[in-house]
């Protein structure tokens, strides 16, 4: 007889599953006082992941193996019809690879976050995966949004560069323990999918989510570009001009 | 290639200047677009007529093809990697589909608030989707036909002078049967129009 033949039993099985279990999470870095942390994740090879960001978050995706690829797609929380648009994002800064002070764009020429630190190995011209695609489907269906809500996306942690003949030429993965920062502007939803490169398709490893409060971070100008300043003006009198609606124009 | 002369004539159209188009080439047709007084960016999504949800995806087009241009041979595929249609000649040989469309939001970081009202490419869209019962959630990044936008090693891109010429053309066969709508490109501070849009043609042949 099994100790799960009984409601008692199987009830008492399944709570000693979850006490027992280890949860991977990123590590806390140092610098950053656990007491603002909102989000501290692994997310396993072929998994994903649907988070509302507020304003004023900042967000540290990680490659802690050296091997994840993060397939990211962002809509404005509570008004998804403002989503980024990926050609906006290369178009208006004049730059196709993403470094610091890029700003992920929206269709309404917005920031929905800007890129504080990343080194190389990114890619916003090939979109995703027939896998990752489908994740990021399941994730924006845990929305309430259809598969037709989830534009074209951007993929960190594995790259891809242009050759003069426009040829694309993948770059793998940058060094283990590689991240990527975000500041995020407007409150967000954040879908994202590990899984491989449409140009790589070795396996992923693990991709490492970790978010903390930071308001004060949006008073730091990150990118003095006009188009970007632009872009901040528009950002901040839509915030303004909705600041007491439950849902921004 | 079968030249326009010795197929049949479905539709032959000139859209102005500005101006949204939209049509449903059946597969098998052939798609001219003719680039009438040269230098005019033509911006176009395309759709399975029968599934709007299977629709153009720019990044899977050019991962499968591994190449940002899009030129003879070029397969435009959708998300599901679906062909659509086939670019089966052109006289031009590079054709934009990472820039996507001008809108009147992106022209005020691109050019400055004052351009806010001016007329663009989404606007165009947005026109010719309603006609077809599409919407805004249904536009994403887009083809620009005659459009030149090249990527430097530092990863620099940017609309410059385009490659075409009057009565330049590209043609496209229909692999099943396609939803394509156009915006004539309205864009008048940026080289793809030489700053003057200009009409072009549109000849469906069977």
């Amino acid at each position: 007889m099994t100790s799960t033949q009984s409601t008692d039993g199987a009830r008492a099985h399944a709570r000693a599953q979850a006490a027992s279990a280890r949860i991977a999470r990123p590590t806390t870095p140092p610098d950053i006082d656990p007491a603002t942390i909102v989000l501290a994740q692994r997310i396993p090879p072929g998994g994903y992941a649907n988070i509302v960001l507020g304003r004023g978050t900042h967000l540290r995706l990680g490659d802690p193996e050296g091997t994840t690829c993060a397939h990211l797609f962002l809509l404005r929380a509570e008004s998804p019809w403002e989503r980024l648009n990926v050609a906006d994002t290369v178009k208006v800064p004049w730059q196709a690879y993403l470094s610091q002070g890029h700003p992920l764009l929206s269709d309404q020429g917005r920031v929905l976050a800007t890129v504080l630190d990343a080194a190389g190995h990114h890619d916003t011209l090939c979109g995703p995966t027939t896998e990752a695609r489908h994740q990021l489907h399941l994730a924006g269906a845990k929305q309430g949004l259809e598969p037709r809500d989830i534009g074209p996306s951007i993929a960190l942690f594995r790259g891809a560069t242009v050759a003069p003949d426009g040829a694309l030429i993948p770059t793998g993965n940058g060094p283990t323990g590689a991240t990527v920062d975000l500041i995020v502007h407007l409150p967000i939803t954040l879908l994202v999918a590990n899984a491989a490169h449409p140009l790589d398709a070795r396996p992923t490893g693990d991709l490492d989510l970790l978010a903390w409060s930071a308001p004060a971070e949006l008073n730091t100008t990150r990118n003095d570009d006009p188009e970007y300043l632009r872009a901040v003006d528009n950002t901040e009198a839509a915030w303004a001009a909705a600041l007491n609606s439950e849902v921004l124009a | 290639m079968t030249t326009a002369t010795t197929r049949t004539v479905v539709r032959d159209e000139t859209v102005p200047a500005q101006a949204p188009w939209s049509a449903i080439v059946r597969a098998g047709e052939q798609l001219e677009i003719i680039d009438l007084h040269g230098n005019q960016a033509v911006d176009c999504l395309l759709y399975s007529a029968a599934d709007h949800t299977d629709r153009y995806s720019a990044q899977a087009t050019i991962a499968a093809q591994r190449n940002i241009f899009l030129t003879t041979g070029s397969v435009l595929l959708t998300e599901a990697g679906t062909p659509l249609m086939t670019v089966v000649a052109d006289e031009v040989g590079n054709h934009d589909t990472i820039a996507g469309a001008c809108s009147q939001e992106s022209n005020t970081l691109r050019y400055g608030h004052h351009t806010r009202h001016q007329h663009a490419c989404v606007e165009n869209f947005l026109t010719a989707a309603l006609e077809r019962g599409l919407g805004k959630r249904d536009l994403v990044s887009n083809i620009n036909w005659f459009m030149n936008v090249p990527v430097e090693a530092d990863g620099t891109l940017g609309i410059v002078d385009g490659l075409s010429a009057p009565g330049k053309k590209v043609t496209l066969r229909a692999e099943i049967d396609t939803l394509v709508l156009v915006s004539n490109c309205p864009q008048i501070n940026n080289p793809c129009n030489g700053f003057d849009p200009t009409p072009v043609r549109m000849v469906v042949t069977r």
